[in-house]
């Protein structure tokens, strides 16, 4: 997706500055008014220079949240997030939080400080090959040793964290070239253009085959996944749904990118997808895949995977075409490019027949479903997650965590816009919820933001509680504190014969330690209670933190084990 | 199957790393890898040959233009193409066995680069098979072969075809390209 930068040249001409006054004046030149980070040695000279500059720093407690809020934030706005560390651990720390991004196409850019170009590769105190570390894990990024560099670098790394398939990008910038001076001229620092994937090719004959297949289709499925959201073609998929009444499944991240409440909407497909989804795929005779990579979590085995089913895969990168799933058709370009090409060539249809035999699978489905069920005096995670969807009308930025409660959130908080599920969905990142919120709260002041996450979770990134309060912003924190790693306690259930090793898990009171931030919180044990705590949260003027202690060993129904077919899922057990 | 990629890249500072940790975490081996200066200024032309499935061409090629410094790929595969290695072989040899050496060399078209009381130096440049094949009748011929240096494969379309990409970007080699074709002029087997 090619973007135009809103880029606002500073009016001044030409100056001297440092290295490190170039960096924030090329950041302010990109627009950015937010950044989140950590300091030390190696990076001083830039945070000597912030006062000179309109940017809020928000400092974190870790630098692993720093990256994190700089993903939740571009994923809540759109927009490219930004995280600076020091050199060293500093810089390592900042890893999981770029692999996060990168595996889940996230523009950030993190800006690391490094020891002098002098001493470069000696071992010298907190030096690390920060580069070298994160070759496979950003899409690009840069060591930059002298002043003059520093614009040109920072500039190239938003192109291409913005541009194509979106990304992370890290610059990394020696002491010596923060302090040494160097002529600023935003405008002359402008990257060559953004030049597409050379493979990128959408033909004439792709559209008329697409289209053929799209005509004769009896049992279509669209895959809609984050590209839809990535490439803003929610208006696109909307009208190709609704012209040619093609019924729609969602990966995770592609949630919100098709109204959950719309008719042709099918939920979410895969692992832990409801069974109508999965059959549906299974008996489709035409995949449309769009924006999504067909990973391993939607698609079981291979082998058996929607064997009766003809594929046509819309995808900006050309490496994730025919990669896991060969496809009949290939239109690599942009999504929503593409679907304005195609959509002039399809013409209404009848597709009530098959969605009629999709309804009807949905039957027995619908009445095992937990959130009918009468309240039991347990209180389960996904009455809980419901409940927040009904009394926040579905309008909050939900950032979940990763885990039981993630599956439970896109089964139960029905997402009806782009960019109103937060979540780590290619890394699977534990503790990415508290600080992403933390982001997409800045992104998005005026939005209410819930963070969803696990009792194990929580406590890898609990030190942004501080964070939280430092800064003074409000958002509501729901812990779904079943006292297991509870997804990993369901495999050792499924699949380890309940051999828990390691998953059962003490923690502190949760409550308590909100308090010691002076963060409020309440401790929720059945279900009645639920409602008036959400509500409290919602009302209180700062940050509330609910403590939901649910059912211990619930799992997540249905689950198709990994190595099987799409349509062999473990089911709900009855219960008696 | 033996995939052979050439690729234009930036002359910079860590390119090859970002080229060979792709190859890395497919966990390919990089049977042989050639780098040099191209006919373009900033650019060098690399030649890179690895052992891998067929469906896999694809997503190299796809990711390797993926790489910021990767100007162009091309996957040569089956079309119609030049290859070359060169090797220098030193060898060990007595006054008894030297002169048949130089028949030998001379029956490869081979050179000799140096020579030394108790070694002499081999230079020979053509496909693979020709110089595995010299390497073999050395070994057959008593002489101690003391060094094997080889270059790698350098490969080049036959025909008019240039880099689309490169051309693209104004490469000073239009003028070559108008010329009709020549020939293989060596003719050396392949």
């Amino acid at each position: 997706m090619v973007k135009t930068a809103k880029t606002q040249a500073p009016n001044n001409p030409p100056a001297r500055l440092t290295g490190a006054e170039i960096m924030w004046a090329t950041l302010e030149g990109e627009g950015v008014t937010q950044v989140f980070g950590y300091p030390g040695g190696a990076i001083l000279p830039v945070y000597d220079a912030l006062r000179k500059f309109p940017i809020h720093h928000t400092l974190v407690r870790h630098e692993q949240g720093a990256a994190h809020m700089a993903d939740g934030y571009a994923r809540a706005s759109g927009k490219v997030g930004v995280a600076i560390a020091t050199s060293g651990p500093g810089a390592t720390n900042l890893v999981t939080g770029i692999a996060t991004a990168m595996l889940d196409s996230i523009p950030i850019v993190c800006i690391t400080g490094n020891v002098s170009s002098k001493v470069l590769g000696t071992d010298a105190f907190q030096e690390v090959d920060i580069t070298g570390i994160t070759l496979p894990v950003t899409k690009h990024n840069f060591l930059v040793n002298r002043a003059e560099d520093v614009a040109p670098a920072i500039r190239y790394a938003f192109q291409i964290a913005q541009n194509g398939r979106p990304g992370p990008v890290l610059v990394d910038i020696t002491k010596d070239a923060q302090q040494a001076t160097a002529e600023f001229d935003f405008a002359a620092a402008k990257p060559r253009p953004h030049r597409p994937h050379p493979m990128l090719n959408v033909e004439e004959h792709g559209l008329e085959q697409a289209s053929e297949l799209i005509r004769n289709a009896r049992r279509p499925v669209i895959l809609a996944g984050h590209g839809v959201i990535e490439s803003g073609a929610e208006k696109q998929i909307y009208a190709l749904a609704e012209r040619a009444q093609i019924p729609v499944a969602l990966t995770l991240l592609g949630l919100g990118g098709f109204p959950a409440s719309h008719k042709l909407n099918l939920g979410m497909m895969g692992m832990h997808g409801e069974s109508w989804v999965n059959h549906a795929i299974q008996e489709a005779d035409l995949l449309i895949a769009c924006g999504m990579r067909f990973d391993d979590r939607v698609t079981g085995t291979l082998s058996t995977y929607a064997t009766k089913a003809k594929k046509i895969h819309i995808e900006v990168d050309p490496a994730e075409v025919n990669k896991n799933v060969k496809v009949d058709v290939a239109l690599m370009g942009d999504l929503r490019e593409v679907l304005e090409l195609l959509l002039p060539r399809i013409s209404g249809r009848d597709g009530s027949a098959w969605i009629k035999t999709i309804e009807a699978s949905k039957g027995e489905v619908a009445v095992r479903d937990i959130k009918n069920l009468p309240d039991s005096g347990h209180l389960y995670a996904a009455h809980v997650i419901n409940d927040i969807w009904r009394i926040t009308g579905g309008k909050a930025i939900v950032v979940t965590d990763v885990g039981q409660h993630q599956m439970w959130e896109a089964q139960y908080y029905h997402h009806e816009w782009p960019r109103s599920l937060i979540t780590s969905g290619g890394l699977g990142t534990m503790g990415f919820a508290l600080p992403a919120a933390i982001g997409a709260k800045f992104a998005c002041p005026d939005k209410e933001v819930w963070v969803i996450v696990g009792d194990g979770g929580f406590q890898m990134t609990a030190a942004e509680l501080a964070t939280i309060v430092q800064e003074g912003i409000k958002i509501n924190i729901a812990i779904i504190n079943n006292g297991y790693l509870g997804m990993v306690r369901q495999w050792q259930e499924f699949f380890y014969e309940k051999n828990y090793e390691a998953t059962p898990m003490v923690s502190p009171d949760f409550v308590k330690l909100a308090d010691a931030h002076g963060i409020k919180g309440l401790t929720v044990r059945t279900r009645p209670e639920v409602a008036e705590a959400v509500n409290t949260a919602r009302s209180a003027t700062g940050t509330f933190l609910l403590n939901f202690k649910v059912e211990k060993e619930d799992s997540v129904y249905p689950m198709i084990p990994t190595g099987s077919s799409l349509h062999e899922m473990i089911r709900r057990p009855e219960k008696g | 199957m033996l995939h052979t990629f050439v690729a234009y890249v930036e002359d910079l500072p860590g390119v090859l790393t970002r080229v060979a940790s792709l190859f890395r975490r497919l966990n390919i081996n990089i049977n042989s890898l050639t780098v040099g200066h191209s006919e373009r200024a900033g650019l060098s032309r690399l030649t890179l040959v690895c052992e891998a499935s067929a469906e896999a061409g694809h997503r190299i090629r796809a990711s390797l233009f993926k790489l910021e410094n990767v100007v162009d790929v091309d996957d040569i595969a089956q079309a119609p193409n030049v290859t070359r290695e060169l090797a220098l072989i030193k060898i060990a040899t007595t006054p008894q066995n030297r002169s048949r050496i130089f028949d030998l060399v001379e029956v490869f078209r081979a050179h000799i680069v140096d020579l030394a009381p108790e070694s002499l130096m081999i230079e020979l440049t053509g496909v693979e098979s020709k110089i595995e094949g010299l390497i073999e009748v050395l070994h057959e011929e008593d002489g101690q072969i003391l060094e094997i240096c080889r270059s790698g494969k350098m490969t080049m379309r036959r025909g008019h075809h240039i880099s689309s990409v490169v051309k693209a970007m104004g490469v000073a080699a239009d003028e070559a390209v108008e010329k009709p074709a020549e020939e293989d002029v060596t003719g050396e087997p392949e």
